[in-house]
């Protein structure tokens, strides 16, 4: 009884020690934590953002055909493209692609229905803002602004 | 006219201390933010100045443009003297402290018998402040602290007996110059005297922070039992001086165990002995209750009586005896 009892003091005194020690080991290495308004950390490439549009890797441009099949697709209602027939082309060419995120919800329908891989999720998390007309993103000129 | 020199020395000795204290209480709480963070992984304070170290300052100024206001009901007279029934005994501990062998403002006879009666008068602040802040989280924590501070006196004063049978007297001057010379003269290593003084010196600190009322026995302040225990009616710098109090509480734990076991401003080589090897030596201590405290979680309230009665108070008594026993053989 009495041994036992003081067999449970040794070796809980001997646990505290052992615990002082993970923490003094912990304390000398590098914090982990980011300092996120100052830091930012990768995305995942699987996040599933607002969309934006894919360029073509020869010519920079948008892959997209203005073939509206994602404007149909889209739930929401959302997506507003127009595009122009230019003179001696046998293809359209887009020049406005917009997207109203207000009302999107990232289903993902639009990227399926694209035949050319035009569109895909962005990485884009940091999307606070105070204004409605903030979120009614062109995504044509997104595109060229990555492009610079 | 020429003023008198004790008037000097008493004026010296307050604003010396007082600033000493809020200087301590201001950056151990950084310390501790500080600590506490990198033991977690992260850096704590970082944005106020370098650091941080500028975050005291902000936190005070902070604390100081709150409104004092009394709760309902509360006793006008206790409400408002308990923060400083918590400040003043610890102030008054730091009369007969030797920071260095010429730096202290009183060599009282029997300072160790003084601190420890000033220490059991703190907790009356504890005490009076839950009672006249009329809070029934309050008065719970007061209940626990009462009986805490009971049950660690015991094993502390016993403790304190069997240091003073081997340094034979309650000077702290004179407890530190038997300490002089290299790090075997300290008292925590004179084996030869009585090979428990480790234990006796682990039976002193955990004592020191129950007294302090430190984590893992900080029962005054059971946040998430108790909302914030005594301090839950205390707004602004009521609350900050209970804060500075504390803190004063375990700078003078830190400074009684330096000089008790420590060699107090002694070298561990003997060479150089001076104020800074104190201040070294007092907040390592400081460092390691902090650590202790970021290691470990709250313990129960029958746990923490348990630890008393049923170990510290026992093994206390037989270092005690085991301690004269060697003491009247060798």
């Amino acid at each position: 009884m009495m041994i036992s009892h003081l067999k449970e003091v040794l070796n809980g005194t001997w646990s505290l020690f052992v615990g002082m020690g993970i923490t003094i080991r912990f304390f000398f290495k590098p914090v982990v934590t980011v300092q996120y308004p100052h830091e930012d950390t990768p995305m995942t490439p699987r996040f599933r953002g607002h969309i934006e549009l894919v360029a073509d890797e020869k010519t920079g441009l948008s892959k997209c055909v203005v073939c509206l099949m994602c404007q149909r697709t889209c739930p929401s209602v959302c997506i507003s493209i127009t595009g122009e027939k230019p003179e001696g082309s046998k293809r359209k060419v887009l020049t406005k692609y917009t997207l109203d995120f207000t009302r999107c919800s990232l289903c993902g329908l639009c990227i399926e229905s694209c035949n050319f891989g035009a569109i895909t999720f962005s990485n884009d998390y940091n999307l606070a803002g105070t204004d409605k007309k903030a979120y009614i993103f062109d995504l044509k000129k997104r595109l060229e602004d990555s492009n610079k | 006219m020429s003023i008198h020199p004790e008037v000097i020395r008493l004026l010296l000795f307050m604003v010396g201390v007082i600033a000493f204290i809020a200087l301590n209480a201001a950056y151990l709480v950084w310390v501790e933010r500080k600590v506490a963070a990198h033991i977690q992984r992260r850096i704590g304070p970082k944005d106020v100045g370098p650091c941080g170290l500028l975050q005291p300052l902000a936190d005070g100024i902070k604390l100081m443009s709150k409104q004092l206001f009394a709760p309902d009901g509360a006793d006008p007279i206790l409400y408002r003297l308990a923060p400083v029934m918590i400040l003043v005994p610890a102030v008054m501990s730091f009369v007969t402290i030797p920071f260095s062998e010429s730096l202290a403002a009183r060599n009282i006879n029997l300072g160790l018998l003084m601190i420890f009666a000033f220490a059991s008068v703190g907790f009356f602040g504890v005490l009076l402040g839950a009672w006249g802040s009329r809070n029934k989280y309050a008065i719970i924590a007061a209940a626990r602290v009462v009986s805490q501070n009971v049950a660690y006196e015991i094993p502390l004063l016993i403790t304190l007996v069997t240091v003073i049978m081997v340094t034979s007297t309650m000077n702290l001057h004179e407890i530190v110059l038997q300490q002089t010379g290299g790090f075997w003269n300290w008292n925590i290593f004179q084996l030869h005297a009585s090979p428990l003084m480790p234990v006796s010196f682990l039976i002193f600190f955990i004592c020191i922070l129950a007294e302090t009322n430190r984590a893992p026995f900080d029962m005054a302040e059971a946040e998430s039992e108790l909302v914030a225990g005594v301090m839950t009616e205390y707004p602004g710098m009521g609350f900050g001086v209970f804060f500075m109090g504390e803190y004063a509480n375990i700078v003078i734990g830190a400074c009684v165990s330096t000089i008790l076991f420590f060699g107090g401003w002694n070298c561990p080589l003997g060479l150089f002995p001076g104020v800074h090897w104190f201040l070294i030596k007092m907040y390592l201590l400081i460092f390691i209750v902090i650590w202790i405290r970021w290691t470990f979680p709250r313990t129960t309230f029958y746990g923490l009586l348990n630890l008393s009665w049923k170990v510290l108070i026992p093994v206390a008594f037989v270092n005690l005896i085991l301690t004269s026993a060697f003491l009247k053989v060798f």
